[in-house]
């Protein structure tokens, strides 16, 4: 068993550190406050190559492997996690599934440029009536013979407005059922294709929400990802993985909550001395401190599977409920030690706390990874 | 010499660890072992409970024979036609040690028609100027500096020589240094003499300001050293003192010199010279906002004083780093320095603990620069500093 | 053109505290960083590069950890990387350093231009750039905050107490490079993952033809004798007033009472 990270691995953090150390902390604040998503600090975050991290050289990558991407989305979101489920959102629920299922011309036109951080991708499945229940598809796309017509909405739709590429679920063939969902590419600016309204939200401010709207909007055939029919199984893969991104989501909201918690307990004095003499915090602090690692454990080994080629959706949804669930345990934590402080804006944990629990909600809500992994645990027990 | 760690007695407590100020001591299977980072500086001599690290000495090969070489020597920076304080503050520091050293002082004056100056640096405290005259040398260049400085040390032999911590000070003394195979110790704070040697103990801050240590030069000569300006106080000058004044033929042809100076450009001098201002009034991170120093600029101007920076505050871009006071920008010893929203980190205290009054404004209570301040003001600067201006524009300032 | 430059690993200097109780310096959990100056001297010669064309060599004296330092500018852009390193070196002063950089640099045949950063942060002695550049006998431009180069012609403005010096000069030289001069880019993903890849070539003393009585401890004519920690400044007084107004007004009436506005 390996625990080390590789040199490689290493650099990167250190290089991710640095650049969320001077661009993106001073700002994140501000940025929190008046929920706006900065596509101009993403830009310069996608420049670097972060999106692109691991996809081959081919199409625009750097060849990496999961682990580091993840890596990655963890450090960044111990300093932004708005800013860190934008990058999961668009590497690993647009980039990937093109990656995983597009043609090697699909692959050219739409994941390079997201690789290459000059594009931005969203992943469109929920929709108001069909949340956990993923198949209750209303959007339709009837093939028009040169085209496909799509009709329908989509919302919560993270980078919404803001991306170029968006991957859209919709049924071809209603009377097939799951069977008849497929999965299309869709550009932004595609006539047919609009926003709706813009979610006002209680965390993760920094990133963006939207509605899509679909009115008879054309697509051409070439942007039909896998075949038709192909589209539940691209949705439940891609989250799968994308679950491990929302793990590294939560560990790195729930690591910053952490270090902050240590240093503010270390430092305000109360009856004398610092608070973290007392071991009602110090104990709480060992809680937090546990409840983290054994949640970046969860979370690696699911991107080492995922890297090995072998099976991690359970993983992925076993990393992705104890991670979003330590992240809301330990945040709420930290607001406690922080005491009244904790619960001003003056000070960063309570916006640690909102952001929380977006994680156990989104890229299926945990009672869903429950429905995951005891289906795999009683599936492979037969 | 070397520090090491007897390992047969090593009780792998690890107390030496975190007691090197360089990182130097290491794990190495369960003892611990000083490896190349060690500089020799001793700090974790006495901290090991069983004394397994010692210091052995080996016997070092004696490179000059030291007894040819006597006299202290102050080089006399000049900007234009007047000499430097820094010069004047070490001929008063100089003198001491001369003095404990029983030898004489010289200053060391090197441009175009400057023996105008040589009666100041006797009135100041040396015995001898040795001048050295020619056109190459009206403005400075590392070229002919290096050769005229290198070549009166190797034909006078002084035991001490001692530069300003300036600009050009630290251009030319390690040039020098370097031509002689000298040691030198840059931006000393402190000067004095080890009592059983007759050494010269240059102690100077390291490590970002955090910690102090004292340097020897035990067996080249000279003992070289920078000093920063306005660590010594200027002497008061003695007209009647009278001195000798050595010219000394050193010529340099123009093909030696390979750097020009084309042209000097100046930018806000009026406001800049830090190392001189008398009353200095800086910003930090707390002026919250660039535009914020304007207050910083007005109240510089009612007293008549120069603008300062922290370096969080050159580092957010809000001001030059030529206005940077601390360890790595400008060393200031104003009469009065004024501290406005500056948390007062320990690279910046190393920048201006030798200012005579420090007044520092923040509103946290407990913030550092307040452990350093005569006198504090607890308030938020966007409040304290209108009313000081209006105040001090009330009393006609 | 050939670029060198010479970069130190040091202890982020601006991390480290000092314990209250005992006086000490608290070095632990400080982490090591490339000199932030350094990284002013790296990205400059990057510019230059591409302007001009050719090689940048980054080049290191310490011991084996300065490989991240030198891995940090391979990410950055440099073309090669070299750790000069042995236990031959250790305790070695600016003296001893610049001496053992001057031979490796000249065991790499042609140079045109070596770039320092100003100092070090751990040391602040400005020191090793002008001995390097005097053991290579080259003229040296020090705190230079603008670097132009046409024809083998070189334009440096320099940061001066008096203002802004130009100077002009020719190659080889060694220039020292200012804070002001430029902001270091960041690495890129790629550029990261290529350098963490890349070898880093180490030379050892063997390689170097030196005096080895000029080497480390023994070439080093300054030693540290003592260690300590600064001497504070006493606490004042501390004016804690309800109004601004108030506070101002006792400050100015104890400067006055002090004499001293």
């Amino acid at each position: 068993m390996q625990f080390s990270l590789t040199a490689e691995q290493k650099m990167l953090l250190q290089m991710v550190r640095e650049f969320a150390a001077r661009a993106i902390a001073p700002s994140v604040a501000e940025r929190d406050e008046n929920e706006h998503f900065s596509r101009e600090l993403f830009n310069s975050l996608t420049e670097l190559g972060v999106a692109g991290i691991c996809f081959p050289e081919s199409y625009g990558g750097a060849d990496g492997d999961t682990l580091s991407y993840i890596l990655v989305v963890e450090e960044l979101s111990r300093v932004d996690d708005g800013l860190g489920i934008t990058l999961s959102a668009d590497v690993s629920l647009a980039g990937w599934p093109i990656f995983q299922y597009g043609s090697e011309e699909q692959k050219k036109k739409f994941l390079a440029p997201i690789a290459e951080g000059s594009k931005m991708g969203a992943f469109a499945l929920t929709e108001p009536n069909a949340g956990t229940d993923a198949a209750a598809q209303q959007t339709t796309a009837i093939d028009a013979g040169d085209c496909y017509v799509l009709n329908g909405s989509k919302i919560f739709i993270t980078n919404a407005g803001e991306a170029e590429t968006y991957i859209v679920f919709a049924m071809t063939d209603k009377s097939k059922g799951i069977k008849g969902m497929s999965a299309f590419i869709v550009e932004k600016n595609t006539p047919g294709f609009t926003f709706g309204k813009k979610e006002h939200k209680l965390g993760i401010r920094t990133s963006v929400t939207m509605e899509l709207v679909f009115q008879d909007c054309r697509i051409p055939k070439a942007n039909l990802l896998g075949k038709e029919g192909d589209g539940f199984k691209i949705a439940m893969a891609t989250l799968d993985g994308g679950r491990i991104g929302v793990a590294a989501q939560a560990l790195g909201i729930a690591q910053a909550a952490l270090d902050h918690a240590i240093k503010y307990s270390k430092e305000r004095v109360q009856f004398g001395k610092p608070i973290s003499h007392n071991q009602a915090i110090a104990f709480m602090l060992a809680d937090m401190a546990t409840q983290i690692e054994a949640a970046r454990l969860l979370t690696y080994r699911a991107a080492y599977l995922k890297d090995m080629g072998l099976p991690y959706a359970k993983e992925a949804a076993m990393a992705k409920m104890f991670a979003s669930d330590a992240a809301m345990s330990v945040t709420t934590d930290a607001v406690q030690i922080f005491g009244g402080y904790g619960y001003s804006r003056e000070y960063p944990v309570e916006r640690l706390m909102r952001n929380a629990k977006i994680t156990q909600i989104y890229e299926g809500t945990n009672q869903v990874q429950r429905m995951v992994i005891s289906s795999a645990l009683l599936r492979d027990s037969k | 010499m070397t520090i090491k760690v007897n390992s047969a007695e090593c009780i792998s407590c690890g107390v030496c660890l975190p007691a090197c100020p360089f990182g130097a001591i290491v794990w190495q299977g369960d003892k611990a072992y000083i490896d190349e980072r060690c500089t020799l500086c001793g700090a974790c001599l006495d901290v090991c409970p069983v004394n397994a690290i010692v210091r052995e000495d080996e016997a070092r090969e004696v490179s000059v024979d030291k007894s040819a070489h006597s006299g202290v020597w102050v080089y006399m920076e000049r900007v234009g036609d007047r000499l430097r304080s820094v010069g004047h503050e070490l001929l008063g520091q100089g003198r001491l040690l001369a003095d404990s050293l029983q030898e004489e002082l010289s200053a060391v004056l090197i441009g175009d028609d400057v023996s105008g100056l040589a009666q100041e640096t006797i009135a100041s405290g040396a015995d001898r100027v040795y001048l050295v005259e020619g056109a190459e040398y009206a403005h400075y260049s590392t070229d002919a500096y290096t050769k005229a400085l290198a070549e009166l040390i190797r034909l006078y032999k002084p035991s001490v020589v001692l530069l300003g911590a300036t600009t050009d000070g630290r251009d030319l003394a390690p040039r020098v240094a370097g031509r002689l195979g000298t040691g030198l110790t840059a931006d000393c704070t402190g000067l004095g003499i080890q009592a059983e040697t007759g050494l010269v103990e240059w102690t100077r801050p390291a490590f970002g300001g955090n910690i102090m240590a004292t340097i020897l030069c035990p067996d080249h000569r000279p003992q070289m050293g920078s000093v920063r300006p306005k660590v010594f106080k200027r002497p008061v000058p003695n007209w009647e003192r009278t001195g000798e004044i050595v010219h000394v033929p050193i010529r340099v042809e123009a093909s030696e010199i390979r750097t020009k100076l084309l042209e000097v450009i100046q930018v806000g001098a009026a406001t800049l010279n830090l190392e001189e201002a008398e009353i200095i009034v800086s910003g930090g991170r707390g002026m919250g906002k660039p535009e914020n120093f304007a207050l910083i600029e007005e109240l510089a101007e009612v007293l008549g004083g120069a603008v300062g920076a922290s370096r969080a505050a050159v580092d957010a871009g809000w001001k030059h780093p030529l206005h940077q006071v601390g360890q790595t920008g400008k060393t200031v010893g104003p009469k009065i320095y004024i501290a406005c929203g500056i948390s007062g980190a320990i690279q910046h205290l190393a920048g201006m603990s030798s200012s005579d009054i420090v007044i520092a404004i923040n509103k946290d209570a407990d913030a550092p620069i307040f452990k350093a301040a005569d006198y504090g003001i607890v308030g938020d600067v966007m409040e304290v500093l209108p009313v000081m201006i209006e105040e001090l524009r009330k009393q006609g300032r | 053109m050939e670029f060198v430059v010479c970069v130190k690993q040091v202890p982020n200097t601006t991390e480290v505290k000092i314990d209250p109780e005992t006086n000490t310096l608290i070095r632990q959990g400080v982490p090591s960083i490339v000199n932030p100056f350094d990284k002013n001297a790296v990205e400059a010669a990057l510019r230059l590069r591409e302007q001009h064309g050719g090689k940048v060599t980054v080049i290191s004296m310490g011991p084996p950890q300065a490989e991240e330092a030198l891995r940090e500018c391979l990410a950055m852009g440099a073309d090669e990387a070299i750790l000069v390193s042995d236990r031959a070196f250790a305790g070695a002063d600016t003296l001893a350093t610049s001496y053992t950089l001057a031979t490796a640099i000249e065991k790499m045949g042609h140079f045109d231009l070596i770039i320092c950063g100003k100092q070090a942060i751990d040391g602040d002695t400005a020191q090793v750039g002008p001995e390097l550049a005097e053991h290579l006998d080259i003229p040296q431009a020090t705190y230079a905050s603008k670097i132009e180069i046409a024809d083998g012609n070189v334009r440096i403005e320099r940061e001066h107490e008096e203002g802004i010096e130009v100077l002009e000069t020719r190659l080889p030289l060694l220039i020292s490079v200012v804070k002001s001069i430029n902001e270091p880019r960041l690495p890129t993903v790629k550029g990261t993952m290529k350098a963490s890849r890349k070898a880093i070539v180490l030379w050892t003393v063997n390689d170097l033809a030196v005096d080895h009585a000029r080497l480390g401890l023994k070439g080093s004519p300054t030693q540290v004798v003592r260690i300590f920690t600064p001497k504070q400044r006493t606490q004042g007084k501390l004016i804690q007033k309800d109004t601004a107004r108030a506070a101002v007004l006792e400050l100015l009436g104890n400067l006055a009472d002090a004499k001293l506005v």
